[in-house]
């Protein structure tokens, strides 16, 4: 096989827990087949790819160019926010994978608190550590080609992004409701027959909807779904047994700082709640 | 109770031992058998392998939005309303392969699968379903779009029909002549009594098949105290009908209100997870998917459920056309009980509840019907100021 035409991938990490990357490793039956379509160029994850053994410059930005990479994690420091341009430049294609990636992750919770607080809290010198005042999804700084959901992602839908790409075709991701798979599956709706709250009607298909499968309300790991009644749900939410702050909490998680979730306080009177207080 | 009948008897009274024999009898004419059982707190509908996995002494409370079993004294098997699934889960499945193509030495070839379709015998088929089934055949049996998907599969199959005599209180068959008597289309009809004069069923055959396989049941002769009791269990379900469609003409209805402002009403409470659409036993739409593996060699094609409230349903070069949930959840309306008729001749909808039931924000279609014929209805506006 000419190696030269073997398109390239480059995995990327930024702040993030790993797990995402480690959905690629994840794929066993699939990887040796996918090491033949795709030379792994950069990927600190898995040893032995380029970038481990050289300098520091190629081991953050990697030498490039690379016709996919693949991006985890968040825009946390602004080393980050220089390094993601840089990639940027030496990707033609540029898929974030994963919650953090996409959406700012969980660690944007800073977003909604003061970072200099939790830094004095959390470190016993908060004066060596340099960060953002905000954790930002990769589209934040950069034009971004795909958005893969999830934390962590789903093993198939990376393999179906990864295989698109080398077919040249959109990647089959649908972008309705969990509440689509649940049907497919044959799950019977446990918000309906047990009551049970569940984020599934506007969350982001894609996990297989796993959760209602096991009789545990669907707590949106994929964000946003594309057509979002998020007034609605949380009315639901709350007939169903949660209270205005279970109702905050449960959005606030792995896609907190979703634009989509942005009237949460409203909806739950949480803004309300903190005026209160700040008077 | 016990010999097998006279084959010239159309109709029967068995027990449930009767019942019992049915399923092995379907079974051993090489039928998958399917039927209600409970799972995961619902009545569900799942292969059979006897008739010791019915639902006896289930029944179910149904409201918008809600259901939940409940259990009975009578032991009955079938007074229970529908569940969350159709019959349209075995003859238009949620995922079907359609074709696929190889890639070798340049070459392409084609495969479409020839397996053989499964040969199912569905036991339990409410009178609203059994329309249902007939509307799904009018649209995918039949004319220029036949489906040999749904075709190969409902030309096999068995319909043993029960008839209600303990509706929900989502059920609205009578305002869409459906039900609770079984209409024509069953291979066998069953109508279960469960009282003083003990669990039996009065049961008739539809089809020469159908006669067949009642000679082969232990049973007695019916009587026509028995018919009698049957008849009025059913006519009795008709007065307890939990819901009504407005008694209108709906298709004039739909095509008159679509500026509505009950349109934005309705949105506003939507979430477009498209539920309803999916436990709809006469919603059909599709959607394609072609999967490629990573060599690119193996390519195959696969067809997917798909619903009116997904916005990429209805999306064209350019974007969507229906980007508002007030669009799509008009178009459905507009679609089921309007221009159903246009395309297809009858109402789409059969009045079985489960868009009500398994709507989470407990959308009511006879409401939102209710509500569109008030505004239609609404006083004339002669242009004088209110007062
Ligand atoms: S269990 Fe949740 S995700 Fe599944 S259909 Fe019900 S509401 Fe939707
Ligand atoms: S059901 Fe919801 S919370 Fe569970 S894996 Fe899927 S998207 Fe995540
Ligand atoms: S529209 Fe609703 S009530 Fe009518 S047939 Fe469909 S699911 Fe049943
Ligand atoms: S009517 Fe109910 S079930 Fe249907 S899409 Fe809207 S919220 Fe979902």
């Amino acid at each position: 096989m000419n190696d030269d035409r073997i398109p390239t991938l480059a995995v990327w990490k930024f702040a993030s827990c790993d797990g995402c990357q480690l959905t690629l490793l994840d794929c066993e039956d699939e990887l040796l087949g996918l090491a033949e379509r795709v030379r792994i160029s950069h990927f600190l994850e898995m040893s032995g790819a380029e970038g481990s053994g050289e300098g520091e410059a190629a081991t953050l930005a990697g030498v490039g160019p690379y016709d996919l990479s693949l991006v985890e994690g968040s825009v946390t420091t602004a080393e980050d926010a220089q390094r993601i341009r840089r990639i940027r430049q030496i990707s033609r294609r540029l898929v974030t994978i994963g919650a953090c990636a996409t959406a700012g992750g969980v660690q944007a919770l800073r977003n909604f608190a003061d970072v200099a607080q939790f830094r004095a809290a959390v470190y016993a010198h908060p004066e060596y550590i340099a960060t953002l005042a905000t954790s930002t999804p990769i589209s934040a700084h950069v034009p971004v080609d795909f958005e893969l959901r999830g934390c962590p992602i789903d093993r198939r839908q990376l393999l179906e992004v990864i295989t698109a790409y080398l077919a040249e075709r959109k990647p089959n991701i649908s972008a309705h409701s969990v509440c689509f798979e649940c049907k497919v599956r044959g799950t019977t709706c446990i918000t309906v027959a047990h009551g049970t709250p569940c984020l599934g009607p506007v969350t982001h298909a894609g996990c297989g909807a796993i959760c209602p499968a096991y009789d545990r309300g669907c707590y949106g790991c994929f964000g946003p779904s594309n057509s979002l009644n998020l007034e609605s749900m949380v009315r639901q939410l709350k007939h169903d047994g949660m209270n205005d702050q279970d109702v905050m909490r449960v959005f606030r998680t792995f896609n907190a700082a979703s634009p989509e979730y942005a009237a949460l306080p409203t909806l739950t009177g949480q803004d309300a709640a903190a005026e209160e207080e700040a008077r | 109770m016990s010999a097998p009948m006279a084959p010239a008897a159309d109709d029967a009274v068995i027990g449930r031992e009767g019942l019992a024999a049915l399923v092995d009898v379907l079974r051993a004419r090489g039928f998958t058998v399917i039927g209600p059982t409970v799972r995961g707190g619902a009545i569900v509908l799942d292969e059979l392998e006897s008739a010791e996995s019915l639902p006896y002494g289930w029944g179910v409370e149904l409201e918008a939005g809600q259901y939940r079993l409940r259990e009975r004294a009578d032991g009955a098997a079938f007074a229970n309303a529908a569940g969350p699934q159709s019959w349209k889960t075995f003859l238009h499945p949620a995922r079907v392969r359609q074709w696929r193509a190889e890639r070798s030495d340049g070459q392409l070839t084609f495969e479409t699968d020839d397996t053989p379709p499964p040969r199912f015998a569905f036991l339990g088929v409410r009178p609203c379903d059994l329309r249902a089934i007939a509307i799904q055949d009018r649209v995918l049996a039949t004319g220029r779009h036949a489906d040999p998907v749904y075709q190969g599969r409902r030309s096999g199959a068995f319909l043993v029909s029960v008839e209600c005599t303990e509706p929900g209180a989502t059920c609205f068959c009578v305002s869409m002549g459906t039900g609770p008597a079984a209409g024509p289309g069953y291979d066998l009809v069953l109508t279960e009594l469960a009282d003083e004069g003990g669990h039996r069923f009065w049961i008739r055959s539809g089809s020469p098949e159908g006669a067949e396989v009642l000679a082969e049941l232990p049973g007695r002769i019916a009587d026509d105290a028995i018919r009698e009791a049957a008849r009025e269990g059913v006519s009795a379900a008709a007065d307890r009908m939990g819901r009504a469609m407005p008694s209108v003409d709906l298709h004039r209805l739909m095509a008159g209100t679509l500026e509505a402002p009950r349109w934005d009403d309705v949105a506003s409470r939507c979430l477009t997870c498209g539920n309803c659409t999916m436990v709809c036993p006469t919603c059909f739409c599709t959607t394609t998917e072609d999967v490629t593996d990573l060599t690119g060699d193996h390519a195959e094609r696969w067809r997917l459920w798909d619903s009116c409230f997904d916005l990429d349903h209805s999306y064209l070069h350019g974007g969507p056309v229906r980007p508002s949930s007030r669009s799509r959840y008009r178009q459905w309306l507009t679609h089921k009980l309007g221009t159903w008729y246009d395309q297809f001749g009858s109402s789409g909808c059969v009045g079985c509840g489960r868009c009500i039931v398994w709507c989470p924000v407990a959308i009511d279609i006879t409401e939102e019907a209710a509500a569109l014929h008030d505004w239609a209805n609404r006083p004339a506006d002669n242009g004088a100021a209110p007062e």
